[in-house]
């Protein structure tokens, strides 16, 4: 089995209110600095075919209209 | 007429859909498992969470049995309604264009509104449904609801008179795309919208406009 | 040096506990044992320092279905329908993750209500935090709100009421208690005891794992401080979409009539329900925890006894009937598997495979606890803090504005929109447009109203007093939408018990409580103790939350309490005589103290029966009781409401006594204000006090006299988003 994460976020241009939201309550905790935040979700998950993966990214795990994706293989495979 | 109202583990609004359609026509549930839509003139694809809405809203609900059955209902041009959840996935099954995001303010919101109906254009406009210019009040409730697509689509949605439904103006509860509630896909026989017109069927509970909803998408298709 | 605390102890169990357990096993407890022991024996699920003070309340009535004892109360609403329902603390979990905590807090009273097969139609939740200038007190407020609406909302039961106080003595140790209401046939409800030796006992619902091992009933039965951080691991996670499934999953087995029993899982998982479902039926129970689904592999059997993983729920089935039980479960996609049996042994027994790793007398598991006497005794004097907020010299109007704006009487429009409140179809009275809450049921061809309340404020002053007005407030609400009171369930919070200021408020509260039942003919038909409610600075205001379920014949008659007529009269009913003592303004003033005036139940329950028959029939435009902030707060709310406003001399208030201070801003029980005909106002006995009309606010009031417009008044009541969002700005 080949191991993987996928991280899915909104796509640049479409308002993050959750990034947004963070970044509003950073400034009264103390961090100064910080800007674009974007929040999204991780996806871990072991797949017998690693090479499926893009096409399950586009039909179920992302929305390709409002999201990119990103598939990190964590064995070490490229 | 007959109405199949589809029901998935976690749907929440389906028994109230259904109560709403039994007061036009004959209903009945259609557990998601369910292939057979034979004998249904409409289907509704209901509010809540379908299969928890956990990975994003719809995205497991369209490859259910059901909702495959239900695009072939409606590539036939049979009537579709989606309301909330039920918008939220037949965007996700490509029934419908754009997509619902998370509300502006990050909140659940629950609030009875005023929706302005759209005339469907250059589509011909369902025999015996005049658009009303009075508005319908009707309650909302959802987290993700800002409706959002590309400023083309949503030109092309405009200019083929694809917009639905719209909030009334400065009521738009979620930062949706030009204050959008509602959508029909080109052939205009399947239509989503993020508030509950199953919900405003009784004058006790607080609107009977619900009903014009039901009545428009009914008049719309052409029975399978 | 470290010194190891003797295990026992560690798990909350005194040297003498300990003692007992040996007596009664007439050995050394294993640890699986000990596990059990320390658990049922804990204050949460014991009542240990409780349970003979509860013994006053009446619990009696011949519309009782279900009383105490049973998962939740129920009471008859005719046509061969009930309605159950049960108030339940979930404070110490949410003050450590208010998001799971609220979420999960709402879970478990669902399960309580359908564990009676009873669908639930309704949430209600009444929430204290500390006042909303602390940081901590907004993201408290925040997640439980948060979490209430995601679990109620995902699971389709509509949020139709509640209230929320803000006061510093919950800065530390938030409260939140929900309420779940639900409707059933009467002859498809089931009880939680065990019954028929052979009979198989499933468990239903989700996997269990090590989630909230040690955790509501640890953490429910010892004082919150420093370190609070640590404990965060304990607190259970909510699975809203797990909870659905096996909800209608066993809904659908008791309309088939497939259930003996039913019991959901709570604090203390396995090993309460087990035991208490073996107690209630006096008979035996083996579970094999072997056959227990684990979410996490390597389980020890006291791990599975006591995991406190949620949506679960166990039932007794017929052998002959597992096969079609385990094909529901499959059909909604939940949980199912047989894990045991009932015995004739009278001893819970955990096998683990064919290995006993634990034996217990039920009786003693369940019924052996000791319970104790309390020590009370009368702090001296106001207890708590109280700083002065208004300004010295405020105007009547600057005041009636602060008023309208602190945080406890302001709209809580911010929190209710966040939960669904019309899913379900019988929402008739959304929250803040009547006094209580009013719900359909055509089935039965009736409507029921519900409403819940405890300023624990006012119970500060006397408990005594203080509870019976939260029983009278509740009473009042009903009064004002035309329904009569059916029955009544209760959240105790309050300090530690073993203390004796705390232990004489709870001592008082119980017996307020009790009088103001007998008083009214509303029996208590369920409820829940919440002890140890402290923080560093000391214990919260003793908080009895009081909800309460009636009935009324035609919905559509329901009153709201919006102004909603020009012209129509405005009149004052019931024995109120309001004073400053432990009011809203007497807060605002820093003049907090001991002490309220008893109200005469005899004489609101007659008030009470007045408006309901006026409402019933259809003769009052509007009706609101008078609460915090005194009539002044009552009037702008109606006229917000209505957005109509209104003209009106307390001149009659005057005339028993009350200067214009306490005619405007006084509280105390028992007052209605009512809008209709000038004529059939005054043939109830109501004293008419004004007009409705304009855009103003006109109060007459001697030197206290004063006008504001409408719009002003609701700018002040609607602050509260603004105030809670001041963190996302």
């Amino acid at each position: 089995m080949a191991k993987a994460r996928v991280l899915i976020r909104p796509k640049e241009g479409i308002l993050d209110p959750q990034g947004k939201a963070v970044e509003r309550a950073l400034p009264a905790l103390g961090f100064e600095g910080i800007e674009h935040v974007r929040v999204g979700r991780m996806v871990e998950l072991e797949a017998e075919d690693p090479a499926r993966l893009a096409e399950l990214c586009e039909k179920l795990l992302a929305n390709p209209l409002i999201e990119d994706y990103e598939i990190e293989r964590l064995d070490g495979a490229g | 007429m007959r109405w199949g109202v589809l029901q998935f583990p976690g749907s929440c609004d389906e028994r109230d859909a259904l109560h709403a359609c039994s007061l036009l026509g004959e209903a009945r549930l259609v557990w998601h498992e369910e292939r057979d839509l034979s004998g249904i003139d409409a289907a509704v694809v209901p509010g809540g969470f379908s299969y928890g809405d956990y990975l994003r809203a719809g995205a497991i609900a369209r490859f259910s049995p059901a909702m495959e059955a239900v695009a072939e209902f409606a590539g036939a041009g049979g009537p579709v309604l989606g309301i909330c959840n039920g918008f939220q996935v037949l965007c996700e099954a490509g029934l419908l264009p754009g997509a619902l995001l998370l509300n502006e303010s990050t909140r659940f919101t629950c609030r009875q509104l005023d929706l302005t109906e759209e005339a469907s254009g250059h589509l011909v406009t369902p025999e015996g449904h005049q658009v009303t210019t009075r508005p319908l009040s009707i309650p909302a409730k959802h987290g993700e609801g800002r409706f959002w697509a590309p400023d083309d689509v949503l030109d092309a949605l405009e200019a083929n008179g694809q917009v639905a439904y719209r909030y009334a103006p400065g009521q738009n509860p979620n930062g949706s795309a030009r204050d959008i509630a509602g959508v029909r896909n080109e052939a205009g026989n399947v239509v989503g919208l993020m508030p509950h017109p199953e919900h405003a069927v009784d004058p006790l509970t607080g609107s009977t406009d619900g009903l014009r909803v039901f009545e428009a998408v009914a008049a719309a298709g052409v029975p399978a | 040096m470290t010194v190891e605390v003797a295990k026992h102890r560690e798990l909350g169990l005194t040297d003498s506990e300990l003692e007992l357990i040996r007596e009664k096993l007439g050995r050394e407890p294993n640890d699986v044992e000990l596990a059990m022991f320390s658990l049922l024996w804990s204050e949460h699920c014991a009542y240990k320092h409780s349970r003979k003070l509860l013994r006053r309340l009446p619990t009696e009535g011949e519309r009782v279905v279900m009383g105490p004892g049973e998962n939740a109360g129920a009471v008859d609403i005719g046509s061969g329908y009930a309605i159950a329902f049960k108030v339940e603390s979930h404070n110490h979990p949410s003050a450590v993750e208010p998001f799971q905590g609220a979420a999960t807090g709402v879970g478990g009273i669902l399960r309580d209500v359908f564990a009676l097969g009873a669908r639930p139609i309704a949430i209600l939740d009444s929430l204290r935090f500390g006042e909303l200038d602390s940081v901590r007190s907004r993201h408290l407020l925040d997640g439980a709100v948060r979490g209430i609406g995601h679990y109620g909302n995902s699971i389709g039961v509509a949020n139709v009421g509640g209230e929320i106080y803000f006061e510093a003595p919950y800065e530390h140790n938030c409260l939140v208690n929900a309420m779940c209401v639900g409707f059933a046939k009467q002859g498809e409800m089931v009880r939680a005891a065990a019954a028929g030796v052979g009979n198989a006992v499933v468990l239903m619902g989700a996997s269990t794992g090590r989630d909230g091992i040690g955790g509501a009933s640890v953490l429910a039965s010892a004082e919150l401080g420093e370190g609070d951080e640590a404990k965060r691991p304990t607190v259970q996670i909510g699975d809203p979409f797990e909870e659905s499934k096996v909800l209608e999953c066993c809904l659908e087995l008791l309309e088939k009539g497939l259930l003996v029993s039913l019991q959901d899982l709570g604090a203390a998982g396995l090993t309460s329900s087990a035991g208490e479902m073996a107690s209630a039926g006096g008979v035996g129970i083996d579970l094999d925890v072997a056959r227990v689904p684990l979410r996490e592999a390597d389980m020890e059997p006291f791990e599975i006894m006591v995991s406190e993983s949620q949506e679960r729920m166990l039932g007794v089935v017929e052998p002959t009937r597992v096969t079609e039980v385990l094909a529901v479960c499959e059909k909604w996609q939940t949980g199912g598997a047989e894990i045991g049996a009932v015995t004739d042994t009278g001893r819970v027994r955990v096998l683990r495979g064919e290995e006993v790793v634990g034996e217990m007398p039920v009786e003693a598991l369940v019924d052996g606890c000791p319970l104790y006497d309390l020590s009370p005794a009368e702090p001296e004097g106001w207890a708590y803090g109280n700083r002065r907020t208004l300004e010295e010299g405020a105007s009547a109007e600057e005041t009636l504005l602060a008023l309208l704006a602190s945080p406890s009487v302001a709209s809580k429009r911010w929190a209710f929109e966040q939960y669904d409140s019309v899913v379900g179809s019988r929402t008739v009275r959304r929250p803040e447009s009547a006094d209580a809450a009013v719900l359909q049921i055509p089935e039965a061809g009736n409507a029921i109203a519900v409403s819940i309340d405890g300023n624990g404020r006012r119970v500060a002053c006397d408990p005594y007093a203080g509870t019976i007005e939260a029983v009278l407030e509740c009473a009042q609400n009903l009064a004002c939408v035309g329904a009569k009171p059916l029955g009544l369930t209760n959240c105790l919070n309050f300090g530690n018990p073993e203390k004796p200021a705390p232990a004489w408020q709870l001592d008082r509260a119980v017996s307020g409580l009790a009088d103001a039942c007998n008083a009214l003919g509303v029996p208590v038909v369920g409820g829940n103790v919440s002890l140890y409610n402290e923080g560093p600075e000391g214990p919260i205001y003793p908080t009895p939350v009081v909800g309460m379920v009636g009935e009324l014949p035609d919905p559509a008659k329901a009153c709201g309490s919006a102004f909603a007529k020009e012209g129509d009269a405005i009149a004052l009913l019931g024995p109120f005589s309001p004073s400053l003592g432990g009011s809203e303004l007497a807060k605002l003033r820093g003049e907090l103290d001991t002490g309220l005036p008893q109200p005469d139940v005899a004489a609101v329950a007659a008030a009470c029966a007045t408006v309901r028959d006026a409402v019933r029939g259809g003769r009052l435009s509007s009706a609101h009781d008078i609460s915090d902030g005194g009539l002044a707060c009552a009037l702008a709310e109606c006229a917000i409401a209505g957005e109509i406003g209104c003209r009106v001399d307390v001149q009659p208030l005057r005339e028993r006594g009350c200067s214009p201070e306490d005619a405007l801003f006084g509280e105390g029980a028992g007052g209605f204000l009512l809008s209709g005909d000038r004529e059939a106002l005054e043939s109830l006995g109501a004293t008419t006090i004004g007009e409705v009309g304009g855009t103003t606010i006109e109060v007459a009031a001697g030197d206290r006299s004063f006008t504001v417009g409408v719009g002003t008044a609701e700018s002040a009541w609607r602050s509260l988003d603004e105030r809670v969002e001041a963190d996302n700005a």
